[in-house]
């Protein structure tokens, strides 16, 4: 791929995370005018509104970016919307990119938001018998953080982890989020309450699974020339590299929802696996490797998977995350400091939100805005989550 | 009437064409790509996801029905529809099981009474056929990993 010419972004907002049962929309409608507004600008100077999909509210969920359209005014902006999963938001944000450095437009508005139900994730309702992620619910029970779990598993048989490095995750960020005012829990917990806490699926605990939340996140980029002309401002924060790669023939891990894993029989598995070369991508078009990272974005969906993260965007070796948990590396005022916002612990999920919250976040740090819990003279981010069905996302962003 | 609910019910798949519950010798039924060799499971009969490979041909296969523990876990919490629960719901174990031929891994829940104490990746485990849940008129069988020649995990209280 090679490098890619940055976007400015110009604007950030944010709807508080938590559980308010509210409209989709309502939340939307406040990240976006705060974005704006952040920008100082108005939806009339916007060219391009990109909508991140959520599939759990209706039609106008399917088609947000026209739903956001609409909600703002309809103007004739051009408009479009996607799905992929929790990768929705930067892939949302990767189609708004492209506009820009097509030379379509200057101006883009991005947006994701959802309104979720309690509890587990459960596939879409019907008799779906096609359907892998509604079959593996069917057939097996296997749920969200089972998945998450069997990676856990296969640490601690590897690697030696303990249930009480996976604690030490939860503990950090449930610290990091306390000062952070759109996460939903803010409550510091200690490795003893992890453990305490009833286990879901072995060896992960309650308190080490994200919850799912309502919430919204919202995006202004702009051409690099519009950010000068319009704002003077040299000093505005890139995006510099969206990675939003599929999996390489054979995957050989096992992934949500599926059943079982690639046959590998054809090739020598050697390679990178899926989760490892996400983030690389976004590096190469961005032009730095992981030695330039001062901090890091990462979806810990659970405890464990934080720690998988750590290896697969290149901050330490393979095997090594538990490492870095213990000494204290990855929590504000380490040498790399992970989910300084406190991370989908503190949030809890909210899909086509999420990944834009990611940015939200590394931009507010990048400004030196992150009032009590930032971290000192970063000027170089970057964000790694991964997507249902083969969905990589990863978003560099830079001074 | 209640001597009714006594009758064995009709043992049916819970899925048409994954598995062959016969119980002497249960197995997976997956296909191979007939010109790279590679396998499937579920079923692949369109088109060889190799993508060195443009086969549109494959054959039916047996897999393996003996692997070895990629890694396990468990459900302590009810599962949400279309999962049909038992009432009460009972916690029971999940396993993703390496097949050395396939190159595979493959999951499925842990054979009934077999809890995350009873399993160790690595562990040799072997297919097995039992009921998945139960209607008025059917049971419902679906594929199992039971641990090779492993004890239960004792429910006595010490
Ligand atoms: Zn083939």
């Amino acid at each position: 791929m090679g490098r890619v010419e940055p976007v400015a972004v110009l604007g950030i907002g944010m709807h508080p995370w938590g559980k308010w049962g509210k409209n989709f929309v309502e939340y939307g409608l406040v990240a976006a005018n705060a974005a704006l507004k952040d920008a100082g600008l108005t939806w009339s100077d916007i060219e391009f509104i990109s909508g991140a999909d959520t599939i759990r509210n209706g039609y106008p969920g399917f088609i947000a970016g026209a739903t956001f359209a609409q909600a703002l005014g309809w103007n004739g902006t051009r408009v479009s919307s996607c799905y992929a999963a929790c990768a929705s938001g930067a892939q949302a944000l990767a189609n708004a990119r492209a506009q820009i450095l097509a030379g379509l437009c200057d101006v883009a508005l991005v947006i994701g938001a959802d309104t979720t139900p309690k509890g587990f994730f459960a596939p879409v309702g019907g008799d779906r018998k096609d359907d892998p992620d509604w079959l593996r619910f069917h057939l097996m029970g296997a749920t969200n953080p089972a998945y998450f779990a069997l990676y856990a598993r296969r640490r601690m048989a590897l690697y030696g982890d303990t249930h009480a490095d996976f604690a030490m995750v939860k503990v950090k960020n449930s610290r990091h989020g306390l000062a952070n005012e759109f996460a939903r829990y803010r409550k510091e917990v200690s490795v003893e309450e992890v453990l305490a806490s009833p286990v879901v699926a072995d060896p992960l605990r309650l308190l080490e699974i994200c919850a799912t939340s309502d919430g919204a996140a919202a995006l202004v980029v702009t051409s690099l020339d519009f950010a000068r002309k319009h704002s003077g401002l040299s000093g505005a924060v890139k995006v510099a590299g969206i990675s939003t790669v599929t999996p390489s023939f054979p995957n050989t891990v096992i992934e949500m929802p599926n059943f079982s894993t690639d046959s590998a029989v054809t090739h020598e598995i050697s390679g990178p696996t899926f989760r490892d070369s996400i983030a690389w991508a976004a590096y190469e078009e961005a032009g730095i490797g992981p030695q330039d990272v001062d901090l890091a974005e990462v979806y810990d969906l659970s405890s464990a998977l934080e720690l998988d993260w750590y290896e697969n965007i290149g901050l330490c070796k393979p095997g090594e995350g538990a490492r870095l948990i213990r000494d204290g590396d990855t929590q504000i005022g380490g040498k790399i400091p992970v989910n300084p916002s406190g991370g989908l612990s503190c949030f809890g999920e909210a899909i086509p939100a999420q990944a834009l919250a990611q940015v939200c976040e590394m931009v507010t740090q990048l400004r030196g805005n992150a009032t009590g819990r930032q971290v000192d003279g970063a000027k170089v981010a970057v964000s790694a989550n991964q997507g249902l069905f083969g969905h990589g996302s990863s978003v560099v962003v830079t001074k | 009437m209640l001597c009714l609910m006594e009758i064995a019910k009709n043992a049916v798949v819970a899925i048409e064409g994954w598995f062959d519950p016969s119980p002497s010798n249960p197995a997976l039924l997956g296909t191979q790509c007939t010109e790279c060799s590679t396998f499937y499971f579920p079923r692949e009969e369109l088109f060889c996801k190799n993508p060195r490979c443009s086969s549109t041909s494959f054959d039916q296969v047996r897999l393996s029905s003996r692997g070895t523990i990629w890694s396990f876990t468990d459900a302590q919490y009810q599962p949400p529809p279309p999962y049909v629960s038992g009432d009460p719901f009972e916690p029971f174990a999940l396993v993703a099981v390496e097949l050395e031929r396939e190159k595979m891994v493959v999951m499925g829940q842990a054979a009934h009474g077999y809890q995350v104490d009873d399993l160790s990746v690595g562990m040799a485990v072997e297919l097995v056929v039992e009921t998945l849940y139960e209607d008025e008129n059917n049971s419902y069988l679906i594929w199992r990993w039971k641990p090779d020649g492993a004890s239960k995990t004792s429910k006595q209280a010490p």
